[in-house]
C-alpha cells in the first residue's frame, strides 16, 4: 500500500509528511478530580485525571518516604477501537503503557517537595486512532498542571514514523499498523532533554536521527499549544476570582 | 462550570459570554500579566539579589516558574500564588475536615491537604469541661466524642518535624458540626479573614468558611449549650432538641445553592457574596433547586459583574 502518494506527496489521510494533526485541550473536565484534562490529538481522544496530592492508601508501595509516590493507571475504554470488545484490565500492553507514563511523568514532577503522598494519574482513551500513548502523555502533563502539582517542565510527547522513504509525524491507526518504524519520544520542551524514546523496528542511524528530529519538532509545537491552554486557563480563573 | 453541568440556550451563553468578558475587562490588567505557567521564565532585576519562593526553581540563572498562578512579589521575595491546588495550612487556620481514622489518642483528618492531618485528643477539649490528664478511659471513649465521618471545625496549631499537620479544638466553638451540610469548594476560593465562624440571624443559620475550601452550612448552635449534653436528657426532649425546622433546612438549602453557584462560577466567596446571592434569589422569586439551573448561573454572573463595575466606579469617582 502506498502510505504516500509518490505525485503529490500527501499522506493517506490528506497531510503533508511533517503535518500533525489537529490539536484540542481542554483543563478541568472532570468535577470531583483534583486536575483532569481531555486532549485530542485528531481522531485519538483521551481523557486525564489527576487525584492528589493525598495520604498514601497502600504504606506498602511507598519506597521512600520523602519523596512522594506517583502512581498511573492507563486504559483503553471498550468503545475506543473499531471492534467493540471488553478489554480486560491489566494485560501487558497497558500495564506497560501505564509504566511509561508513570516514568514520564515522574522524570518532570518535583517529588521531594511532597513527602509522604502519592499523586494518581488515570488516563483513559476514549478514541484510538494511533499514538494514544504519546496522547496520554500530554493529557497527563495538562492535568498535572491543573491540579496545581509543581513540575520542572512540561513533558511532552510526539511520534514519527518512517514510511515510503518518507519521515511521517505523528502517525494515524493506518500508518501505525502499517508495520513500519514507529518513534515516540517525549521531552522536557524548555530545558530539551529527552525523557521517553521509543521504538518498536529498526532504522539505519541517519535515517533514525532525521525522524527522531522531526518527531522532537511536533513535541516542541504542542509543548507550545499546552502553554498557551494553560495561560489562558489560569488568566480565567484570576479574573473570576476577583 | 466544574461542577455544574448547564445546557444553556443561545441567549443565556451570549450574555454569560459578556458577563464573563466584562469581568474579565474589569479585572486590574496586572493580574493578567502576572500570569505564569509551568516552566515560564519569571523576569526579574538581576542587581537585586531576590528571594524564590514557593512554585519557583532556578533553571541555568533564571527563575522558573514550576506551578501555574499568579506572580506575587513582596519586596525581595518572589513566589508563584497557584489558584487550582490543594490546601496549604498556615497556623491559625480555622479549618473544617472530616474524620476518617481513630487512632490510639488521636483522630485522623482528611481536610484536602496532601496528607491527613492530626487532631491529637489531648489538644482538644473534653465535653465535660475539665483540664485535666486525659487517662486511659478517655482513650477508650474516644469514639463519644467523634466518630468516623464525623465533620468537625478545628484550628491549625502547627506543623510537626515531618511535615504532617497538627489541629486544636481548644474552644466551645469548636467541635462537631451536626444537622447541616459540608460544601467543598477549591481552597483559593477562600481568603483568609478576621472572621470565618459566621451567625446568619436572619436565618439562624451557621455558616463556616474554612479556609480549606471545606464549608459548612448549618442550623445555629448557641455555644455552650452542650456542655452538659452527655447526662440528664430526657429522651422526648432531645427528640425535640433533633428536630430542624423546615424553615431553617430551606434556608440552609438555598446557602448551600448560593456557594455551589458562585464556586461553580469561581468566585471568591465571602459572607456577603453568599447572602446577596441568596438574597437575590429570593426577591426573583427562583426556587432552591432552581438556584442551581442556568438562569440563575447567568444572573449570578452578570449580577457580580455588575457590582465590580461599580465598585470600581465609586472607586475612581472618590479619588
Amino acid at each position: 500500500m502506498e502510505y504516500v502518494n509518490p505525485l503529490t506527496g500527501f499522506r493517506v489521510d490528506g497531510r503533508r509528511p511533517n503535518e500533525m494533526r489537529q490539536l484540542k485541550a481542554e483543563v478541568g473536565v472532570v468535577a470531583r478530580a483534583d486536575g483532569s484534562a481531555l486532549f485530542e490529538m485528531g481522531n485519538t481522544r483521551v481523557i486525564a485525571a489527576v487525584y492528589g496530592p493525598r495520604e498514601v492508601q497502600n504504606k506498602g508501595q511507598q519506597v521512600n518516604s520523602k519523596e512522594a509516590l506517583v502512581r498511573c493507571e492507563y486504559r483503553m475504554a471498550d468503545f475506543s477501537t473499531g471492534d467493540r470488545r471488553r478489554k480486560p484490565k491489566g494485560d501487558r500492553r497497558s500495564t506497560e503503557i501505564s509504566l511509561v507514563i508513570r516514568q514520564t511523568m515522574e522524570a518532570s514532577i518535583l517529588t521531594h517537595l511532597m513527602p509522604h503522598s502519592q499523586i494518581d494519574i488515570f488516563v483513559q482513551v476514549l478514541q484510538a486512532d494511533g499514538g494514544t500513548r504519546s496522547a496520554c502523555i500530554n493529557a497527563a502533563t495538562l492535568a498535572l498542571a491543573d491540579a496545581g502539582i509543581p513540575m520542572r517542565d512540561i513533558v511532552t510527547s510526539c511520534s514519527s514514523g518512517y514510511l515510503c522513504s518518507t519521515p511521517l509525524l505523528d502517525l494515524n491507526y493506518i500508518e501505525d499498523s502499517a508495520g513500519g518504524p514507529d518513534v515516540t519520544v517525549g521531552i522536557l520542551a524548555k530545558m530539551d532533554k529527552v525523557t521517553l524514546l521509543q521504538m518498536d523496528a529498526k532504522l539505519p542511524m541517519d535515517t533514525f536521527e532525521t525522524v527522531m528530529e522531526l518527531a522532537i519538532e511536533g513535541c516542541k509545537a504542542i509543548a507550545n499549544y499546552i502553554r498557551e491552554v494553560l495561560l489562558e486557563n489560569t488568566k480565567r480563573l484570576e479574573c473570576q476570582r476577583g | 462550570m466544574r461542577d455544574l453541568q448547564h445546557s444553556l440556550n443561545q441567549t443565556q451563553r451570549v450574555r454569560l459570554d459578556a458577563a464573563l468578558n466584562e469581568l474579565q475587562t474589569i479585572a486590574p490588567s496586572g493580574a493578567s500579566a502576572a500570569a505564569v505557567t509551568v516552566a515560564d521564565t519569571i523576569p526579574v532585576n538581576d542587581e537585586d539579589n531576590i528571594l524564590k519562593g514557593h512554585g519557583t526553581s532556578d533553571q541555568d540563572g533564571e527563575v522558573v516558574a514550576t506551578l501555574c498562578g499568579v506572580v506575587e512579589r513582596v519586596n525581595k521575595l518572589v513566589y508563584v500564588r497557584t489558584l487550582r491546588a490543594r490546601y496549604k495550612p498556615e497556623v491559625g487556620d480555622i479549618i473544617v475536615g472530616r474524620v476518617i481514622e481513630i487512632a490510639p489518642k488521636r483522630w485522623r483528618l482528611e481536610i484536602n491537604f496532601s496528607q491527613d492531618a492530626v487532631l491529637m485528643l489531648s489538644s482538644m477539649n473534653l465535653p465535660d469541661g475539665i483540664q485535666r490528664r486525659r487517662t486511659a478511659v478517655d482513650e477508650l471513649n474516644m469514639r463519644s466524642i467523634f466518630e468516623e465521618n464525623d465533620v468537625i471545625c478545628a484550628e491549625v496549631r502547627g506543623f510537626q518535624h515531618d511535615g504532617s499537620l497538627h489541629l486544636q479544638a481548644r474552644s466551645q466553638k469548636y467541635g462537631k458540626l451536626e444537622r447541616g451540610q459540608l460544601l467543598t469548594v477549591h481552597a483559593y476560593l477562600v481568603k483568609r479573614r478576621k472572621q470565618h465562624f459566621h451567625h446568619l440571624e436572619q436565618y439562624d443559620v451557621d455558616l463556616i468558611l474554612g479556609c480549606n475550601g471545606f464549608i459548612w452550612v448549618g442550623e445555629h448552635v448557641v455555644v455552650g449549650e452542650n456542655t452538659n449534653m452527655m447526662e440528664d436528657k430526657p429522651s422526648l426532649s432531645a427528640e425535640v432538641e433533633n428536630f430542624t425546622p423546615l424553615e431553617t433546612r430551606k434556608h440552609i438549602c438555598r446557602l448551600a445553592n448560593a456557594v455551589r453557584v458562585l464556586s461553580a462560577l469561581g468566585f471568591t466567596l465571602t459572607v456577603e457574596l453568599i447572602i446577596e446571592t441568596a438574597e437575590a434569589s429570593i426577591s426573583s422569586n427562583v426556587e432552591i433547586n432552581d438556584m442551581l439551573g442556568a438562569e440563575f448561573y447567568v444572573q449570578t454572573a452578570e449580577r457580580e459583574a455588575k457590582r465590580r463595575a461599580d465598585l470600581l466606579k465609586k472607586k475612581s469617582g472618590g479619588r
